[in-house]
């Protein structure tokens, strides 16, 4: 199954990453709702109302918009200043009905997502689908067998609706809007995306997936994530993004909260390949509880600017994280990552892997913070920061940050830069490779290890996107 | 049309500095040609100029592979029309194991778009056998390139990668540096075979002592940046015997008029 799931994504791609795929966006389809402008009051009222809210969701949005109000602009935040949030499409409906049938979709849509192989990744390797387009998910399917055991995946707007108390439980609970101006600006924007719930002892187990897809120019897209295992039940969820060419850019803020129960584990995989002209800004947060393990792999590909810092709070003794941030920044782009975790209990343990690839002028910069609190008895927490530089006009920047305030606790931290030298890629070339094929190689390698995290059929993609990316029709993207 | 490297008139700048000062020689197919000189001479520099690395700027002259300029070529196509450089001292590339390297190349030759995927398994088994018979174990294959490799491992993993690409013609840059007599004994043995094959060898040494086991058909001896004397296998008995201090006397200075 798994090796047709390849088979089927190599075929698609057929020598072409997604943004490639997609191609060029001269015209965007007629959005049955377009709410552009400045962010006031009354349109997040107008979008509250079009999506027919209770009224605590409403409120919470307002809430969060006077927070945005009040916030300042995050001071870490490099090159944001491109983004006039005044002139953005704040929320855009398509013109398609909610369905469970690809065949339902409007042509141009379902030709998106066909291109993208996702129907057929769907059939055979996952255990459902969410696929939101713009701002409202279209789509959204899940294998019945699974529902019957009462695993919920539904649009989070769906699931306000219908499970209220469930949604409010942990809703900008695990990301309070109010850490910084655009977690704030989320809250009041929401729309669109994912809601997923594991009942106790439930163990999913082939993956669910969300993607996204902006179609626009001039767009803000900010769907939301909330998956929830409840005790002992398991789930993986798989996000993946990606947009068509267009002139202008858009601008992604979108947000993924985790709640794992005790002994419960989530594990969130992303493949992140936006077009060139999405400037990319996440807030990623998952809790653990007792014996509970949140595992983050995020891989890094697309976009003009990428801010992502995926991080755990293990709130209860015995749980656990895996961090891993794979960012790649070739041309003139920048990827803002790094992991965070909060050690609160004892016994708990995290891993951070972070790997930064540099190349034709990119800038990697590396933000991780790792807390043990005082009480955090026997925490242990270890951090490999590796960078790979391929030129001179490239720059990876580490900025580790450990605090530790409980003195039985363990941390350990490891980084290391390497930078191809003319030597090496003399060496290289001399065996009939140019320099991007070189360079392949040697971003392949540096990757090896963490392949192994992903699913087969995704660790394939990403191994063709990255020699993609190192080769001429990379190059236009 | 002439076949095989021409090296005609070579002036050459290695980053400002001038090292080679007008060298000609032919590397014919089926033959051995061995570039002896001290160290400086300007050896090492030839090999890489043929190669086309960067910071190696030809003033004047040219290369030809079978009658054909090669300067305008970058170095990967120089290495696609035929040419294989074996270093004296590879560097190591970390992340990239040795197999990977050789199916990228041979991939590279058969025109695949996916570096990385084993198209043919026999191509593999032949990878094994070869570095068998050149006494490299399989887990060296499977290793980083260089990384933590013995001087003899790395060339010996030179050299099997030669044997996997079958190039025209084959630049080694002393191969016999850093091996026991047995290793010498044994890349003598293939050298022997690959010339039997037609292959086109560009022999770079300092010492004549891989010559025991194989005999050059033509000797070029480098002193300054300059062809010194060119000649046949006696020329290398002559350097073995009375050094390269004579060989200037001799044929620069021309203060020997005897031997």
């Amino acid at each position: 199954m798994a090796e047709q799931a390849v088979k089927i994504k190599e075929d698609i791609l057929k020598g072409a990453d997604s943004p490639e795929i997609l191609g060029w966006l001269d015209k965007p389809p007629r959005a049955e709702v377009e709410l552009k402008g400045k962010i006031t009051r009354s349109l997040v009222e107008e979008i509250s109302r079009i999506k027919k809210e209770p009224d605590w969701m409403r409120r919470l949005r307002l809430r969060s918009l006077d927070l945005f109000y009040k916030l300042p602009m995050p001071r870490w935040l490099t090159g944001i200043e491109e983004i006039d949030l005044d002139a953005l499409s704040h929320y855009v409906k398509p013109e398609a009905e909610f369905t469970q049938d690809w065949e339902e979709l409007p042509d141009y849509m379902r030709k998106y997502y066909e291109k993208l192989g996702l129907p057929e990744l769907e059939a055979r390797f996952l255990s459902g689908l969410v696929a939101v387009y713009d701002s409202e998910t279209v789509y959204a399917r899940m294998k019945e067998y699974l529902k019957k055991k009462g695993v919920i995946v539904l649009p989070l707007e769906e699931a306000v609706q219908k499970y209220p108390d469930l949604v409010k439980k942990y809703f900008l609970k695990v990301f309070p809007p109010a850490d910084h101006k655009f977690a704030a600006l989320h809250g009041a924007l929401w729309s669109g995306g994912t809601f997923i719930y594991v009942p106790p002892g439930v163990k999913v187990r082939e993956p669910i997936e969300s993607f996204f897809l902006i179609g626009r120019q001039g767009e803000g897209q900010f769907e939301h994530s909330l998956i929830v295992a409840d005790e002992g039940a398991y789930v993986h969820w798989i996000e993946g993004c990606s947009a068509p060419r267009f002139v202008g850019y858009s601008f992604h803020n979108g947000m993924v909260e985790a709640y794992a129960h005790k002994n419960a584990t989530i594990k969130i995989t992303t493949i992140q390949n936006w077009s060139r002209n999405v400037i990319n800004f996440n807030n990623k947060r998952g809790i653990a509880e007792e014996g509970a393990r949140v595992d983050w792999v995020e891989g890094s590909i697309g976009s003009k600017m990428t801010y992502v810092y995926p991080s755990t709070i293990l709130k209860g003794p015995y749980s656990s994280t895996r961090n891993v941030v794979v960012t790649l920044s070739k041309g003139p782009y920048l990827k803002d990552s790094g992991s965070k975790v909060i050690h609160v209990a004892p016994h708990t343990r995290s891993k951070i892997i972070n790997k930064s690839i540099s190349a034709d002028g990119g800038v990697n910069v590396y933000r991780g913070i790792v807390r043990i609190l005082k009480g955090a008895k026997n925490a242990s927490a270890h951090v490999e920061c590796d960078s790979l530089i391929l030129d001179g006009k490239s720059k990876a920047h580490t900025f580790p940050h450990n605090q530790v305030d409980e003195p039985t606790a363990y941390v350990s931290h490891e980084a290391k830069t390497g930078r191809l030298s003319e030597q090496q890629l003399f060496y290289l070339t001399s065996r009939g490779l140019t320099d991007d094929e070189a360079k392949s190689l040697i971003v392949l390698g540096f990757l090896d290890e963490i392949m192994g995290e992903l699913p087969v059929e995704y660790a394939n993609v990403l191994h063709k996107v990255i020699q993609l990316e190192f080769s001429e029709l990379g190059a236009v993207g | 049309m002439s076949k095989g490297l021409e090296v005609v008139d070579l002036h050459v700048n290695v980053y400002g500095k001038k090292v080679l000062k007008g060298v000609s020689l032919n590397v014919g197919y089926g033959a051995i040609h061995a570039i002896m000189g001290p160290n400086g001479s300007g050896k090492s520099t030839l090999a890489y100029t043929v190669m086309g690395r960067e910071g190696y700027e030809v003033e004047q002259g040219d290369i030809r592979l079978d009658g054909e300029s090669i300067l305008d070529l970058p170095t990967e196509e120089r290495a696609l029309k035929g040419l294989f450089m074996a270093l004296q001292d590879p560097p190591q590339i970390p992340g990239v194991r040795l197999t990977t390297l050789m199916i990228a190349a041979l991939n590279k030759r058969q025109g695949s778009s996916d570096l990385t995927r084993v198209r043919d398994p026999k191509v593999v088994r032949r990878m094994y056998s070869l570095a068998e018979e050149l006494g490299l174990s399989r887990d060296l294959l499977q290793r980083e390139i260089n990384v933590g490799f013995s001087g003899g491992e790395k060339k010996r993993s030179e050299l099997l990668q030669a044997l996997v690409v079958r190039p025209k013609i084959i630049i080694l840059d002393e191969p016999d540096s850093g091996l026991d007599v047995d290793g010498v004994k044994k890349v003598s043995e293939y050298l022997v075979d690959l010339k039997a094959q037609g292959h086109g060898i560009m022999l770079i040494t300092h010492y004549a002592r891989m010559f025991k086991y194989v005999k050059p058909d033509m000797v070029t001896v480098l002193l300054d940046g300059r062809v010194a004397v060119q000649g046949g296998p006696e020329l290398a008995d002559l350097v073995e015997e009375r050094g390269y201090a004579y060989i200037r006397r001799r044929y620069v200075e021309g203060k020997e008029s005897t031997i």
